[in-house]
């Protein structure tokens, strides 16, 4: 079991780390989720004992790592992949952490054979893929046979082989009664993986829940309804209808209309009734993913904008149109894959004013927007403005 | 035997409906494989396991030994017994230790530098969060090879120096100490650059900090000796620069053998690790 309590870390006038507090229980996976730069690895590092909190302390089975009788029989870590000497040959390197901590060295030829690189334990690593240093970052952590273990981004670089053994090691590993730590980016694999989850954003927690209640307190199941798009007056009358009978309508991009807070059915019986045609009714059922971009959307540090490729571009003939662009969906676009939780008005994410520990105001469903807000409208992002 | 081969885990585990993990099944897991209590004798069998399954040792310690041995035999050939009678059959190898001195300073830096340039001291201080000991084993265990390499070459080319010119005219000095002494002497130097290479954590700017430590003081007396004001600095470092010091070892300079310069390197040495260790323990890596 692992234990942070006001885990802070601050880097000069940074602060990589902000009061986080959780725990990570034993028998089963729990995901680590977090927007690039919100201080996952950091949190990892000081799990490890690498980094020292600036305030705050985090124990493993009630000790500080450091202070861990023989740690690397107790815990297994996965940081970096490349965190190897490329020069030596990856039996060497199992062989010298295996004997840092007295492990028999028949034990360095089982792990590589559960990791499946024992045809090439004596190349040097310098030479592996990204995939293959992951297997060997693995085997690494798998070496002491640990109790609790930490993988930080273990899928990257690997083959779909490669992921669905990990997804497999992973349960496998919890389902002996350790504890499993993950972090990644890939939500779908989560979603598969991890039963729990521990989310946050600039250094802050953002949630520890369920995989499940995740879900379903971030994002709410919707259906896409897609008038005739000749007559747009249908489109107005629908949208009315269906928000008397009590559902929320957002427009789409394309045109189309999400509502929540109906049935299908519902929905069907207030189109018919109020003689509107219907092109596409489709239920939509909420993503991990999309839960998550819809929390985290605050909490990006790192955001892409549109490639403008300004002054690059030849100058134009005079009278000849630019030709239009647009950017690609997700480019520059924070909220392509759900519209901003209506209830922050499009705030840029603040730190929580609540006490730690108390309702999160990321975790509450979407409160009804006062008006349908167009999803391309959030006030806070530097949203590129198209030039033209 | 441990760690069961990967098994398909059943599909109901992912769907398991309301995962109830307060109470979750088996709260801890004990390994078949004993635990062991670890000491210093395993980070040192880790260490030497780390030395000697890297090219660069290969490489600096191959240069090295070109260096002193063919630099002796060479030096050794061109002399002639008179001129052992104020030299000790050792002095051959001085040559060659003048160049060869960088090379175990450069093995010594990339000892604990390359961890550090590839990230792999993440993974030895997760392996053994008792860094002191891992550092401790770091300097053991170069400094026996740096030793033995040295020293045994030095012993090499006494050896055959002898042989050749132990006529008459050869005084037959005693050079057992030189062996010794000029073992030591860059055997420390090298120590001296991986507490340095453990402080800067960087391989270019410690071997660069070190070649300074090297050669500064035996450039630097030419300008110091101008002002008057200098000049005590300008001869003290004059005496115990680097390459003065190799040549007091090596009897190049009458009557000194060198002792004081060894002391002073000691204490330096012992001041720069007494520093790494301070800082290892500090600082986040």
């Amino acid at each position: 079991m692992i234990e942070a309590v006001g885990l802070t870390k601050r880097y000069g006038a940074k602060t990589a780390v902000y009061n986080l507090s959780f725990q990570v229980r034993p028998g089963t996976v729990t995901g680590f989720l977090g927007p690039n730069g919100s201080g996952k690895s950091t949190t990892m590092r000081m799990i490890l004992g690498l980094d020292q909190p600036t305030t705050g302390q985090v124990t493993i089975g009630g000790y500080p790592y450091r202070k861990l009788p023989n740690a690397p029989r107790q815990v297994g870590a996965l940081l970096d992949a490349k965190a190897v000497h490329g020069g030596r040959h990856a039996r060497n390197h199992l062989l010298c952490l295996a004997q840092l901590s007295g492990i028999p060295a028949r034990r360095v030829d089982e792990v590589l054979g559960v990791v499946g690189l024992q045809d090439v334990a004596k190349k040097r690593s310098k030479g592996f893929s990204l995939g293959m240093g992951q297997r060997l970052g693995i085997a690494a952590a798998l070496l002491g046979d640990p109790q609790v273990l930490l993988f930080d981004e273990p899928v990257n670089g690997l083959d779909p082989e490669g992921i669905l053994w990990v997804r497999n090691l992973m349960k496998s590993l919890a389902a002996e009664g350790r504890t499993v730590f993950v972090s990644s980016h890939l939500m779908s694999e989560m979603a598969l993986t991890a039963e729990h989850l521990i989310v946050i954003g600039r250094g802050q927690l953002l949630a520890d829940m369920s995989v499940r209640d995740f879900i379903s307190h971030n994002s709410a199941d919707f259906a896409r309804v897609r008038t005739p798009e000749t007559e747009p007056q249908q489109r107005e009358k629908l949208t009315a209808a269906l928000t008397e009978a009590g559902g929320q309508v957002l427009p789409e991009q394309d045109g189309a209309l999400r509502v929540m807070g109906l049935p299908l059915p519902r929905i069907s019986d207030l189109a018919h009734g109020a003689d509107v045609r219907l092109w596409e009714l489709s239920p939509h059922q909420a993503s991990l993913e999309e839960a998550y971009m819809r929390m985290t959307q605050g909490a990006v540090d790192y955001r892409s904008t549109v490639d403008q490729r300004a002054g690059l571009q030849q100058q134009l003939p005079p009278g000849a149109m630019p030709q239009q662009q647009f950017p690609a969906p997700g480019q520059g676009q924070p909220d392509w894959y759900a519209p901003p939780p209506p209830q922050q008005g499009g705030q840029p994410f603040a730190p929580p004013q609540a006490a730690p520990g108390g309702p999160n105001p990321y975790a509450a469903p979407p409160q009804p927007p006062a008006a349908p807000a167009a999803p391309a409208a959030p006030a806070d992002l530097n949203k590129p403005e198209d030039p033209r | 035997m441990t760690t069961p081969p990967p098994q398909p885990a059943p599909q109901a585990y992912a769907q398991q409906s309301a995962p109830n993990w307060q109470g979750a099944p088996g709260t801890s897991y004990t390994s078949p494989i004993p635990v062991t209590r670890t000491h210093l004798g395993h980070a040192l069998a880790s260490e030497w396991t780390k030395i000697k399954s890297v090219r660069s040792t290969l490489w600096t310690l191959g240069i090295f030994l070109f260096l002193v041995l063919g630099g002796g035999l060479f030096v050794s050939a061109q002399t002639e017994d008179l001129n052992y009678q104020d030299l000790p059959f050792t002095f051959p190898a001085f040559i060659g230790l003048l160049l060869g001195q960088i090379c175990l300073i450069t093995l010594g830096v990339l000892v604990t530098s390359s961890e550090y340039g590839t990230g792999m001291i993440r993974t030895t201080f997760t392996a053994s969060p008792q860094r002191y000991r891992v550092f401790a084993a770091k300097i053991l265990v170069f400094f026996a090879v740096a030793f033995a390499v040295s020293a045994g070459s030095i012993l090499l080319v006494g050896l055959l120096t002898s042989s050749m010119h132990s006529g008459p005219e050869a005084a037959d000095l005693s050079w057992g100490g030189t062996v010794l002494k000029g073992g030591l002497y860059v055997s420390l130097l090298g120590v001296l650059g991986l507490a340095v290479g453990s402080m800067l954590r960087h391989s270019a700017g410690a071997i660069t900090a070190m070649l300074g430590i090297v050669l500064l003081p035996s450039i630097l007396p030419v300008f110091l000796m101008i002002s008057r004001s200098t000049r005590t600095l300008g001869e003290k470092m004059q005496e115990y620069n680097a390459i003065n010091a190799l040549a007091k070892i090596f009897g190049a300079d009458g009557g000194s053998t060198g002792g004081s310069q060894v002391w002073l390197l000691v204490g330096v040495t012992a001041a720069a690790v007494v520093g790494a260790f301070a800082l290892l323990e500090r600082r986040d890596v």
